[in-house]
Parts: C-alpha cells; sequence; structure tokens
C-alpha cells in the first residue's frame, strides 16, 4: 500500500501553509522520524517528519509552492519493497491552494510544477451545517478542527469547544512589515503600487483584529509611572551579572514589566480573565502573552506563570522565545493562550498608545518609553523618568474599577520595585 | 434449570427494556429481561398504544358527524364503549405479543416477576411472594419504568376517581367529567372523552395548559379545546374531592381567591408522574435516587458500579422514545463501542395526540429567550395550506425559531392536524444541525402538509410565499 504523506495542520486555525523545502528527493529511502519536508505556516516553520518509513515514492507538490490547503497530498510514500508502478495506481484529490496568487506585472520564471500535481480541488471537511457556519463567522477553518460527531464528524459542540479553547493568538498593536511586494502595473487615476500577498498571519492578524474591535467593547484606563527606583533596582541588579557563561542576564524594562503585570493579576485576579459567551473565565495562573515583532508581522510568544518565576528566568525565557520568533520557529504552544497581553512600542519611541485586545486574554497592557518628563512634587517642579501604560480591557469581562484596581497595583509595584521580591 | 448466567440483566421490558435488551443481543451479548407484568410496560399496554386506539375510535366518529361537509350521509352515528375499549385491548396484545417474539428472536431470555439487585452483580426475580430465580450478571439495566403520581388528598380509587389506567378501560361512558392536570396524558383523554360528547372539565395549576409547550402554541390549542366545549382553568386547583354514591364534588380554587364548586361523574387524576423505585433492592447499594427518580450520569450510570438505569425511572422526559434511545446508548456504552454520544434532550420531540393535534421539539420561543439568544421566528398557518383546505383541517399553525446570529433551528413547534407525524422532519434536521438554509433548500412534496414546515422557515427570513 502507498502511504499520503498530508499537509499536516500545525494549529487549530492554520488552514494552508506553503511548502518551503524537500529535505528528500523522489527516490530517497525514509526512516521514521526523518525530516522529509519544511512547511511554512502563518506563525513559523515546522518540519514534517516521517511516521513511518519506506521511500519517497511521489512529490505531488513543488517546493516553494504557496497555499497549499491543510489535508492536501503532499507525497507520496511506497512501503518497504513495493513496486513502483503501485504510484501509478494512486488517484489523489488534492484540494486547490487557498488562495489565488497576488497579480504581478510580468510573469516570474514559471515555478516548476510537477506534472504528478493534479488539477485541486477543495477537501471537504465533514461538519454539519450548523457547525461549518459557526466556524465561517468565528473565522476558523472547519477543517482543523476535530469533530466528535458520528465518523468524526464536526459538530456544533466542537466548534464552540475550539472556540472556548482560544485558537491561536496574534497580538494587535504593532505595525506590519511589508514582504516581497510585487509590482503592479499602473492604473489611470492612480499613482502606481505594488501588491504584497497578504501572507496566512497578515490574514489571522486582520480576521481577529476585526474580530476583537467588533465584539469586545474596548474601554482605556491610562497611569504614568514613576520608573527612576525601577531603573536604579535594573543597573544594581544587572550589575551583579556574571560576565558570561550560562547564569549571566541582563535585565530589562520590559521584564520587570512582565512580573509586575503578572504580580497585579494576582492581586486582582478579576483582570486576569476571557469572554465566553457562556461564562467569565477567571484564570488561576497569569500566562503572560508579549507581542514580537517579526518580519511578516507580530506574534506573541507567552511566559507561563510568569508570577512565580524570578526576573532572570523571565528575562532569558523571553529572550529565547523572542529570538526564535523571528526565526520563525515557534511550536504552537509556545504563542497560543495566555491569559493577559503585554504590547511595548517604547524603545520606538512611543510616549503612549491603546492597543487592540487580543483574545482569548480580556486584556492588553501597551507600555510606552520611559523619558524625563517635569513632574509636580510637593508643590515643586521636579524631573522624573516616567512611563506611560494603557490598559485596553474588554468591558464584557472587566469593569472599570476591577481595571483601575489593576493599573493601581501594577503601578505601586512598577514604582517600588523591591515589592516585586515579595 | 435455566440458565441464571448473564452478560446483561435488564429490569423491566417496557419500551426502554427491551430495546436495551434486543441491542445488548444483537451485539452479542448474554441477555435476559426481567418482567412483572406484561412486555411492551406501561407506553404499550397501558399508555401510548391503546389511547391512539381510542382517540382514533374518537377521530372517526367526529369525521363521521362532519359527513355532510364531505358530501356524505350517515344515519345515526352511534357509538360502543365496549367494542371501543376491546379495540384498544386488542391492539395493546398483538403488539405486546409482537415483543415477545421480537425478544425470542434475538434470544433474548424473559423471566415474568419482579426483579431487584440483591448484591454485586446480582439480580434476584420474585413471584410477589417467594423467588423464583437468582441471576448474575456483568451488568444491570434497571427499567422500571413510572406510575401515576397522587397530590395530598387527591388519590385515584378506581371507581368515582380514575387514574389512566380506569379512564383507557370505561365501562360506561360519564356523563360529565373532571380531568386534573393537563399535560399530554389529561389532554389526549379531555379531548377523547369531549369527542364522544361528554362535559369535560380541566383544572391546570400553571397558567397555560400543556405548560411545556410554546405559549403560543398552547394559547392556540387551548381556543381550539375552548371552542369544542372543553371548560379550561388555569392557574387553579383541585383542593378537594368529596365522593357520593354516584358523583364527585370537586372544590375549585381559581386562583383568584375564590373557589367553586363542580359536580361530576368521573374524575381522572393526571398530575404526572413518580419512578418505580420501590422493591428494587435500592437500599444497601450505590444508587442514589432523588425525588422518586434515580439518578444516573450522561450515560445512565448510577452510582453503583455495573447497574444502569434509563427510562422513565430516571426522570422527565417520560417519554417512550426517550427510554428505547437511552437504553440503546446505554448498551452500546457498555459495550464499549466507538462513536456513542450522549442523549441530546433539545431533540427529543414531544407529541400529545388530542384533536387538534400538538408536536414540538426543542426550545420554546420563552425558553429561547430566557437563554439570551435573539431568534428569529416563523409561522404558518392551516389556512394557507391546500392540502390542509382539502382535509377539512384548517385549524393549526407552524412555528419555528431559528438563532438570528447562527441560523441554527433551535426549536419547531405545531399545533393541527397530523403533526405528530410532521415533528420528525424537524427533529432529524435538529440532529443533523442544519441551518434554515438547508430546509429552505429542501424540496417539500406538493401537495402536502408538510409544506408548511418549508413556509415556515421561510417565514422567518421574510420569504414566505403562500401566506
Amino acid at each position: 500500500m502507498t502511504i499520503q504523506v498530508l499537509m499536516p495542520a500545525l494549529s487549530p486555525t492554520m488552514t494552508e501553509g506553503n511548502l518551503a523545502k524537500w529535505h528528500k528527493q523522489e527516490g530517497d529511502a525514509v526512516a521514521s522520524g526523518d525530516i522529509i519536508a519544511e512547511i511554512e505556516t502563518d506563525k513559523a516553520t515546522m518540519e514534517i517528519e516521517a511516521d513511518e518509513e519506506g521511500v519517497l515514492g511521489r512529490i505531488l507538490v513543488a517546493e516553494g509552492s504557496e497555499g497549499v490547503a491543510v489535508n492536501t497530498a503532499i507525497a507520496v510514500m511506497l512501503e518497504e519493497g513495493e513496486d513502483p508502478s503501485a504510484l501509478d495506481a494512486v488517484v489523489i484529490e488534492a484540494p486547490a491552494p487557498a488562495s489565488a496568487p497576488a497579480p504581478t506585472a510580468e510573469p516570474a520564471a514559471a515555478p516548476a510544477v510537477p506534472a504528478a500535481a493534479p488539477a485541486p480541488r477543495g477537501t471537504r471537511a465533514i461538519a454539519s451545517p450548523l457547525a461549518r457556519r459557526m466556524a465561517s463567522q468565528a473565522g476558523l477553518n472547519v477543517a482543523a478542527i476535530a469533530g466528535s460527531g458520528p465518523r468524526g464528524r464536526v459538530v456544533k459542540s466542537d466548534v464552540e469547544a475550539a472556540l472556548a479553547g482560544g485558537a491561536p493568538t496574534v497580538a494587535a498593536s504593532l505595525a506590519p512589515a511589508a514582504a516581497g511586494p510585487a509590482p503592479v502595473a499602473e492604473t489611470p487615476g492612480m499613482p502606481s503600487y505594488t501588491e504584497a500577498p497578504n501572507s496566512g498571519m497578515r490574514k489571522v492578524i486582520a480576521r481577529r483584529l476585526i474580530e476583537s474591535k467588533r465584539e469586545a467593547p474596548h474601554f482605556y484606563l491610562t497611569v504614568d509611572c514613576h520608573i527612576d527606583a525601577l531603573l536604579d533596582a535594573r543597573k544594581e541588579l544587572n550589575s551583579r551579572s556574571p560576565a558570561d557563561g550560562p547564569d549571566a542576564y541582563k535585565i530589562s524594562v520590559n521584564d520587570f514589566v512582565i512580573r509586575a503585570a503578572a504580580l497585579a493579576l494576582g492581586k486582582v485576579p478579576a483582570a486576569n480573565a476571557s469572554w465566553t459567551d457562556a461564562a467569565i473565565r477567571l484564570y488561576h495562573r497569569a500566562d503572560i502573552s508579549v507581542a514580537v515583532a517579526v518580519p511578516e508581522g507580530l506574534i506573541t510568544p507567552v511566559i507561563r506563570d510568569a508570577g512565580a518565576k524570578g526576573l532572570a528566568v523571565i528575562s532569558s525565557e523571553m529572550k529565547d522565545l523572542a529570538g526564535r520568533a523571528r526565526d520563525g520557529k515557534l511550536a504552537p504552544e509556545e504563542y497560543q493562550g495566555g491569559t493577559f497581553s503585554i504590547s511595548n512600542l517604547g524603545m520606538f519611541g512611543i510616549k503612549e498608545f491603546s492597543a487592540v485586545i487580543n483574545p482569548p486574554p480580556g486584556a492588553i497592557l501597551a507600555v510606552g518609553m520611559g523619558e524625563q518628563r517635569p513632574v509636580v512634587r510637593d508643590g515643586a517642579l521636579a524631573v522624573a523618568t516616567v512611563m506611560s501604560c494603557t490598559l485596553s480591557i474588554d468591558h464584557r469581562v472587566v469593569d472599570g474599577a476591577a481595571g483601575a484596581q489593576f493599573m493601581a497595583a501594577f503601578k505601586a509595584l512598577i514604582e517600588d520595585p523591591l515589592t516585586m521580591l515579595l | 434449570m435455566a440458565d441464571t448466567s448473564f452478560d446483561l440483566v435488564v429490569v423491566g421490558g417496557g419500551p426502554g427494556g427491551y430495546v436495551a435488551a434486543i441491542r445488548g443481543a444483537q451485539l452479542g451479548g448474554k441477555v435476559a429481561v426481567v418482567e412483572r407484568e406484561h412486555l411492551g410496560g406501561i407506553c404499550l399496554n397501558w399508555g401510548c398504544i391503546p389511547t391512539k386506539a381510542l382517540l382514533r375510535t374518537a377521530e372517526v366518529y367526529h369525521l363521521m358527524k362532519r359527513a355532510g361537509e364531505f358530501g356524505l350521509s350517515v344515519k345515526e352515528i352511534e357509538y360502543d364503549i365496549a367494542k371501543t375499549v376491546k379495540r384498544s385491548r386488542d391492539v395493546a396484545s398483538r403488539l405486546s405479543a409482537g415483543v415477545k417474539h421480537l425478544l425470542k428472536k434475538n434470544k433474548v431470555t424473559v423471566f415474568d416477576g419482579h426483579g431487584r439487585l440483591d448484591g454485586t452483580g446480582k439480580v434476584a426475580v420474585s413471584d410477589g411472594d417467594n423467588d423464583t430465580a437468582a441471576l448474575t450478571a456483568k451488568n444491570i439495566i434497571l427499567a422500571p419504568g413510572a406510575r401515576a403520581r397522587d397530590l395530598p388528598g387527591l388519590k385515584a380509587d378506581g371507581e368515582l376517581v380514575w387514574s389512566y389506567k380506569e379512564a383507557m378501560v370505561p365501562e360506561t361512558m360519564p356523563l360529565s367529567l373532571l380531568v386534573v392536570g393537563s399535560g399530554a396524558v389529561g389532554m389526549e383523554f379531555a379531548s377523547f372523552y369531549a369527542t364522544l360528547g361528554v362535559d369535560v372539565t380541566v383544572v391546570e395549576i400553571l397558567p397555560t395548559i400543556l405548560p411545556s409547550e410554546d405559549a403560543e402554541i398552547s394559547a392556540f390549542a387551548r381556543k381550539a379545546f375552548e371552542g369544542q366545549g372543553i371548560k379550561i382553568h388555569t392557574s387553579a386547583s383541585v383542593t378537594s374531592l368529596q365522593k357520593a354514591a354516584k358523583n364527585v364534588t370537586a372544590v375549585i380554587d381559581t386562583g383568584d381567591g375564590k373557589t367553586t364548586n363542580l359536580t361530576v361523574d368521573r374524575v381522572i387524576l393526571a398530575v404526572g408522574i413518580t419512578g418505580n423505585v420501590e422493591n428494587l433492592g435500592l437500599e444497601g447499594s450505590k444508587v442514589e435516587v432523588d425525588r422518586g427518580h434515580i439518578v444516573v450520569d450522561e450515560w445512565s450510570r448510577t452510582g453503583e458500579p455495573g447497574v444502569q438505569a434509563i427510562g422513565d425511572v430516571v426522570g422527565p422526559p417520560w417519554l417512550a422514545h426517550k427510554a428505547s434511545h437511552e437504553g440503546a446508548i446505554c448498551v452500546e456504552k457498555i459495550a464499549g463501542l466507538a462513536d456513542v454520544h450522549p442523549l441530546n434532550t433539545a431533540n427529543i420531540p414531544g407529541c400529545t395526540y388530542c384533536m387538534p393535534q400538538i408536536a414540538s421539539v426543542g426550545m420554546t420561543e420563552q425558553a429561547a429567550e430566557e437563554a439570551g439568544r435573539k431568534v428569529r421566528i416563523g409561522r404558518f398557518p392551516y389556512l394557507g395550506n391546500g392540502k390542509a383546505i382539502a382535509l377539512g383541517e384548517t385549524e393549526g399553525l407552524v412555528k419555528t425559531i431559528f438563532d438570528a446570529a447562527t441560523g441554527e433551528l433551535l426549536g419547531a413547534h405545531m399545533v393541527g392536524a397530523e403533526v405528530t407525524e410532521l415533528i420528525q422532519g424537524y427533529g432529524i434536521a435538529k440532529t443533523l444541525e442544519t441551518t434554515e438554509a438547508e430546509l429552505m433548500h429542501s424540496i417539500f412534496p406538493h401537495p402536502t402538509l408538510s409544506e408548511m414546515m418549508h413556509e415556515s422557515v421561510l417565514d422567518a427570513y421574510g420569504r414566505v410565499i403562500h401566506f
């Protein structure tokens, strides 16, 4: 029996991926666990390992193919000792590329599409009409949801579970970097322009943020935090780091912000919550999603249980996650399912801003730049380093008073960093 | 000596028990059923089936009275209550014999007697005085059913104050009748007796008759019943019954602080049912009983390992088709089949076979509102349907309730001729989780009453054609 290799769904919202690279060629022997290809998704690059051993008989989707729908057959393997003629018997119904390529002014060198790739058609996900509609309204791909109905049919409760489980998260407030623009011929009356095809990540960002702005009634709370004491503490701590070696650290202001937010959530648990239609979900642990800009957009790696972690641990985890995020190497569980979000644009000189909530978390903290500002202290002007932070909250989940309590707790921790040791 | 060791022993041979037993046998188990009275249970012997036979008589009688409308003339329309009851009993016996045959065909052993738990994995069978068999079973399903409930001061005596059982086998027809309780049982008897000319009064403690039905349908039905001469008191209760030699005087609290006395030949008590949880050997087991019903989880498991309970004894809705389905699911779960799903109570249709008939599945408009759902509602009256007019059945309504956001069919509620045969169309739709789109795309044959089911859906979306 030949074995079909299918485009895997690497996350619940993944509907399509790009075939970045084949590690094996037709005719190569494959052992179980061998890496056979690399898939680029909306979030990350993942390697496909062979589940079974055999020979890579035929590649159906060429390297560099974009928008390959989940569950499309991408290759056919022969079992050990199987005659290659078995390949001719294989009939594959392949799903269509989920998106049409963007128009280009000049035809690029025709990509090598193997003759074996059949005319693509959509795979039919087995789902009830209601499940299909609910998934489409929520922007979920029904094919990526595990079905619990008869013969694996996706039913209403599966879609509800997928929605409640929190689809992968993309945070909200960073501007994207346009990638790989394709020049387009001039339209009369319009200046010339280029069109950058929407990447998977772009589409997820667009969909989720529209959803958030439409569904979640945002309100905003801003506080100014005096951070001179924090900067002193940071300098003091960093001066004690070993010069190098595994224990070396360099704590950033953002690491303090992550820990302070987690501790403040411990004091005001009402703010550590998210909305579901049936209930408000109050989390028992603060998992902080931190927005990280990457070339294609942004991604939100999660510091789990940040309140239980020291600054050095938070700092080193954050460096590792951010680095791998930029390389597109995060595993889905590393960027899905936070309980509270932070977006920091201080390094770009932004004084203050309001971020879009990125569900499932019911709130996002937008952190501005720490800068010297004139302040009034005991009736006299003085100079202090001030950092403005704005909390965006989903009013369905958290009311003004609870939001304000959280911000007060956060400000108290940031302004008196020794209390973060408690 | 009969074999007494089984994979599955089912206590009770009603629609829950015998279906569970047959399903168990289909799955390769060695199965026994213990039944103390009639195979087929109350449903088949003293409930659903014999009452349908009686109501058929009432329906034909009613049509004969309307013969002139159809260009027919019938002289001297009379009924013979003895023959009517005999037909009803014959229908029940025939079906009970059928169940016996089905169990035999599936190699299910039937023990006559009262079954009870007798220690872990053991069921004792008794003839009422002595134990007649001791069975061992890997799994036990309790399906003992339920019986009519009494209220304080209101107790059936079988003479002047009837339970459903006496109401089903009258020797003579009363001239006047009081029905206490307006659920399906109460309204079916009210309809049967009223159609045959008895002066019927119904007293219901809740504000609407058929209280589990959608309020609009209930109001529609009430108007129809009152048009037939049935007197209905809602938000009212019977506080006492004073029995004389040949009649009963009921004191009715009409809810507005007033009481009124009503003297009738007979009273039918139809105020709900209570589970048969006595003498089941539950004492000393971990089976829990709450207010007359056995407590079970979604897979019908009781607190006692290896002991399941299904049907009326586990609580409402008290419906034969719910019991049967529960029985099959329970056995499939025990057998470890893949793809077994707990019963979805939102998809259990309910039918009342009075004139007009009432049928429904899913949420009422009130329930949808209470659940905070934004809804779209469609209605289509029998007056707009060609088949209904041709049949001379122009009294009725088909109402559909959709979730405004997702198009989910939340509920369907019907009153009118043959709606009990129509409702399963919406039942299938709900089970398949169809939205309004699939229902709109379905082609309904013309001319049928079922076209109204299509039109009602169209109406919910402002697209109704024939009204």
